[in-house]
């Protein structure tokens, strides 16, 4: 079929478009006046926790890796 | 794959709408009731009210006029709240990949990726300008635009100092960058901070 039309280069870099979505998100909530730039940087916070399982059953939630999306995850390993 | 082609096309079109798929410009005003669901619910159980279904509760799709219409309906989404909904505008700008495509009732339908840049929602004579941070513009056959967006801030929220620091950051990093996925982040800042130099200062 047609080749692959020109990739955006973020695509060719081997990034989603909701990794780089997030991206441009974060880079303009940190560019925000004060008021508005911690009412912002609170939406920016996401609460995960990982467990591996093993044997169907779930081993303690260990590290959990860094998302490289934001710099600003807060994760809650219960 | 397109070996198959002329065998499929010469192929008899059914004349049975079940397997014609419409286009969605096509598509007319959906109704909020399937009137096929409450006849067997009530041959079935004549006595009970059929329930409702979640299209009943949701406002019937606007139907497609056979003229063009004076405004644009705009719905504007963020995650986290709604900026405008169904508000009706003369005419929308969005920032598409593409450049700064101005919507006007009775505009093709379109689907446009937008990049940062500004939105502006044009009403008589007010002007609102929202810096988008990237997102999606569906336009429909039926005037309706539904932009959505991660972010949007009014342009008065920007501060000025942040973009210009952030400018010279990312732009040191593209040049310092080593792997091809730290220079794809550091030219999305690069990007993203240079445009919102020129929602500042446009």
């Amino acid at each position: 079929m047609a080749s692959n039309a020109a990739v955006p280069f973020w695509r060719a870099a081997g990034m989603t478009y909701i990794t780089y979505s997030n991206i441009c998100a974060n880079l303009v909530r940190n560019c925000l006046k004060e008021p508005y730039k911690t009412e912002a940087l609170t939406r920016e916070k996401v609460h995960f926790s990982i467990a591996t399982w093993k044997e169907g059953k779930p081993e303690k939630p260990g590290n959990c890796p860094l998302s490289r999306t934001s710099d600003r995850v807060d994760f809650t390993v219960s | 794959m397109l070996r198959q082609a002329t065998r499929i096309l010469s192929r008899p079109v059914f004349s049975n709408r079940l397997s014609v798929r419409a286009l969605s410009t096509e598509v007319p005003a959906t109704p909020s009731t399937d009137s096929t669901f409450i006849d067997s619910w009530k041959k079935v159980n004549p006595n009970m009210e059929p329930p409702k279904t979640p299209s009943s509760f949701m406002s019937p799709r606007p139907p497609t006029p056979s003229t063009i219409p004076s405004k644009i309906t705009v719905n504007f989404v963020l995650p986290y709240a709604s900026e405008l909904a169904t508000k009706e505008v003369d005419m929308v700008i969005i920032p598409a990949t593409t450049g700064q495509m101005g919507v006007l009732p009775g505009h093709v339908p379109t689907i446009a990726e937008l990049k940062p840049g500004i939105l502006s929602v044009h009403e008589g004579n007010d002007v609102t300008k929202y810096f988008l941070s990237s997102g999606f513009a569906f336009i429909h056959a039926n005037s309706v635009a539904d932009i959505i967006a991660v972010e949007a801030v009014p342009v008065d929220r920007i501060d000025q100092n942040s973009v210009q620091k952030g400018l010279a950051e990312f732009t040191q990093k593209v040049n310092s960058a080593s792997t091809d996925l730290e220079k794809a982040e550091a030219q999305i800042g690069v990007d993203v901070h240079s445009a919102l130099n020129s929602a500042l200062s446009g």
